[in-house]
């Protein structure tokens, strides 16, 4: 491989300088900040701020109402996670086995990925509107009154709906790509050697999907803590009240409705902490059984 | 082990285009058949539709009796070694050779002592646990190879096997082949576009052109008595001269020469001729034979191609690197040994040259212009 030397020792950090600013701006430096106000009881109106220590953290944990929510961020993500990976599977695993007209089945569903997210959103909540939405009248049917944003399980119903929705034709895209790079031929061979395809799908396709479930999991885990802000700021229109919120939504909520910038800090490390020890433990544990060709 | 029935078996895609058409080949038990021809004469779309991998549009394939045409590829009760290999990559070699085994509800201890079996026939047994990605080339084509052979089946189909191989492994493992498939007697068809790995390896050869057979049959009678043209100039290497000619009466004219082949030619006027280029000799003494412009030699150590012009057609001869070229030669062969083919049509035109007595070199009678 050839060497290349920069003719100062300084020159390769000029070229990576606009990306670190980028980071430095928009990540490091609002980490800082978050890390220390979450030592602060800040004055709501920002005429100054005293040192608490950890109080923050300990009030915010001990909370009861943080706890609950927390559980509920818990299951949220684990659902749309699963649902939307689980989905998105299945689908991919049928298009590909279309052998007619594949390719514009595929187009249909890859077009939902081209939808803006904030017109994708509205459309998914329109399907849970109180008085035009299909959902709830189809829901109605089975004598299921679906109250959207005033009861907590329904609320909880239509913000999953919505998240798994719209993170469907993401993992479609990737999932199908990552089942056309399974060759033919390992495929075929399969097919000799085992009759049943869904047994084929559990030992052949998916160990080979490994690396693209992998990464999907995590983007997923992403998607679900924190993208889906949108969502369920649509959903509970910032009185939360007593729906379901996610802890992204509750440091929202503290940080710029209750004017609580300490809480909210710390409540945002906390959330930082987790993401990490999320991640640290993904690659640790699970990337090991993931089989890289 | 079971016999293999193609009966009037065609592929015919959407929007019309015929890969195989009406092709007819009946395997007997433990017979090694091999598909050969040029790419895109429809041998791999026969082997796939045997398999089950391609739809069968007309016609029937069975195999031990059975007629297969709507039975899954896994209950043909086929196995098949591709051309790249289809190791599973997520599995280790042990685990390569047991997945067909295992899904087929076969008892542990069998399982082992079949993978074992085909490990040590192998050679396997210090790769067991690795991936296939840690193996070489020719490892790798041993694990399909065994993947093969656990499972015991009726027939073994072999896509193109050799052809990822280099020149040097293709031909030790052409034998491994050959050795094993005799050792186990399973009945196999083999796929190849390489007519040395045709020859070395068929019971009986079927040589396939546009989705048509050219010919069926053992190695020796293909190569000796080629059917077509096609089968002439496809068999052998190097290919066949095939050149023009005129036969009137006893006689063939080729190029300038006149050559008395003391026998009747069931045909007359115009006709291809073949000559296979070991068939050629020097002529002694430069008088008389096929005068022979000596374009180029390619010396292949035992001995060497000598291309050059009869007439105006193109000829090779392999002559020994012993004797030494003349200027100007001229050749000579045994009537015999000519083939002769129908100009429009390329069959064969079957003649007997015994007729015309002891083998000798020709006899040419005269020299025109």
């Amino acid at each position: 491989m050839k060497r290349v030397q920069f003719s100062s020792p300084y020159l390769p950090y000029l070229f990576i300088a606009p990306q670190m600013a980028i980071i430095f701006v928009f990540f490091y430096w609002p980490s800082v900040q978050a890390i220390q106000s979450s030592f602060y009881l800040e004055d709501p109106f920002g005429f100054g701020s005293t040192f608490v220590g950890l109080s923050n953290y300990v009030d915010a944990l001990g909370s009861a109402q943080y706890q609950s929510i927390a559980r509920f961020t818990v299951v949220f993500t684990a659902l749309v996670t699963f649902l939307s990976l689980g989905f998105g599977m299945l689908l991919a695993v049928k298009a590909d086995a279309v052998l007619k007209g594949s390719s514009t089945y595929k187009t249909l569903l890859i077009w939902v990925y081209a939808i803006a997210p904030p017109v994708a959103g509205l459309m998914g909540m329109m399907f849970f509107d109180q008085h035009i939405g299909p959902l709830v009248k189809f829901a109605a049917l089975f004598g299921w009154d679906m109250k959207v944003g005033l009861n907590y399980n329904d609320t909880a119903f239509a913000m999953i709906a919505v998240s798994v929705w719209k993170q469907i034709p993401y993992n479609f895209i990737f999932i199908l790509s990552g089942l056309q790079s399974i060759p033919v031929s390992v495929r075929e061979a399969a097919a000799i050697d085992c009759r049943s395809g869904v047994r084929r799908f559990w030992t052949m396709t998916l160990p080979l999907l490994a690396p693209t479930a992998f990464f999907l999991l995590i983007i997923n885990m992403t998607y679900a803590l924190f993208d889906t802000f949108g969502v369920i700021d649509v959903m509970v229109k910032d009185k939360a009240a007593n729906n379901p919120i996610t802890l992204v939504y509750k440091v929202y909520m503290d940080g710029f409705r209750g004017n609580d910038l300490g809480g909210s800090s710390a409540q945002s490390v906390i959330l930082m902490i987790v993401v990490f020890v999320l991640t640290v433990f993904q690659f640790r544990f699970i990337e090991r059984r993931v089989h890289y060709n | 082990m079971a016999s293999i029935g193609i009966r009037d078996v065609s592929k015919i895609y959407n929007g019309g285009v015929t890969a195989v058409s009406a092709v007819n080949i009946d395997i007997a038990d433990g017979e090694f058949i091999v598909l050969v021809g040029p790419s895109g004469c429809g041998k791999s779309t026969l082997l796939r539709m045997v398999a089950g991998l391609e739809t069968i549009s007309q016609g029937e394939v069975t195999i031990g009796g059975r007629t297969v045409n709507d039975i899954d590829p896994a209950d043909r009760d086929i196995a098949m070694v591709f051309q790249n290999y289809a190791l599973y990559p997520h599995m280790t070699v042990y685990e390569n050779l047991a997945y067909g085994l295992k899904n087929r509800r076969t008892p542990k201890a069998e399982i082992e002592a079949r993978v074992a079996e085909a490990a040590r026939m192998l050679e396997l047994q210090p790769y067991l646990e690795r991936k296939p990605r840690a193996l070489s080339g020719g490892q790798r084509q041993r694990v399909a190879m065994g993947r093969a052979i656990v499972r015991k089946p009726s027939a073994f189909l072999f896509d193109e096997p050799l052809s990822n191989l280099d020149a040097k492994l293709r031909v030790s493992m052409r034998g491994e082949i050959k050795r094993l498939q005799r050792r186990v007697g399973t009945t196999s068809i083999y796929v190849t576009h390489d007519q040395l790995e045709a020859m070395t390896l068929a019971d009986r050869l079927v040589v396939l052109s546009g989705g048509r057979i050219e010919q069926i049959g053992r190695p020796l009678d293909v190569y000796h008595r080629p059917a077509t043209t096609f089968v002439a100039s496809f068999i052998g290497s190097p290919a066949m001269n095939l050149v023009n000619g005129e036969v009137h009466g006893s006689k063939l004219a080729l190029g300038p020469a006149l050559i008395d082949l003391g026998a009747a030619v069931p045909t007359q006027g115009a006709v291809t001729v073949g000559l296979r280029a070991e068939d050629l000799r020097l002529h002694d003494d430069g008088q008389g034979g096929l005068p022979f412009r000596i374009d180029y030699v390619e010396e292949l150590g035992a001995q060497r191609l000598v291309h050059g012009m009869v007439g105006d057609q193109p000829l090779v001869a392999a002559l020994s690197s012993e004797i030494p070229l003349p200027e100007t030669a001229s050749l000579s062969i045994a009537p015999s040994r000519l083939h002769f083919f129908d100009t429009a049509s390329g069959r064969r035109i079957d003649w007997s040259a015994e007729a015309a007595g002891p083998v000798a070199a020709a006899v040419v009678s005269e020299v025109v212009a």
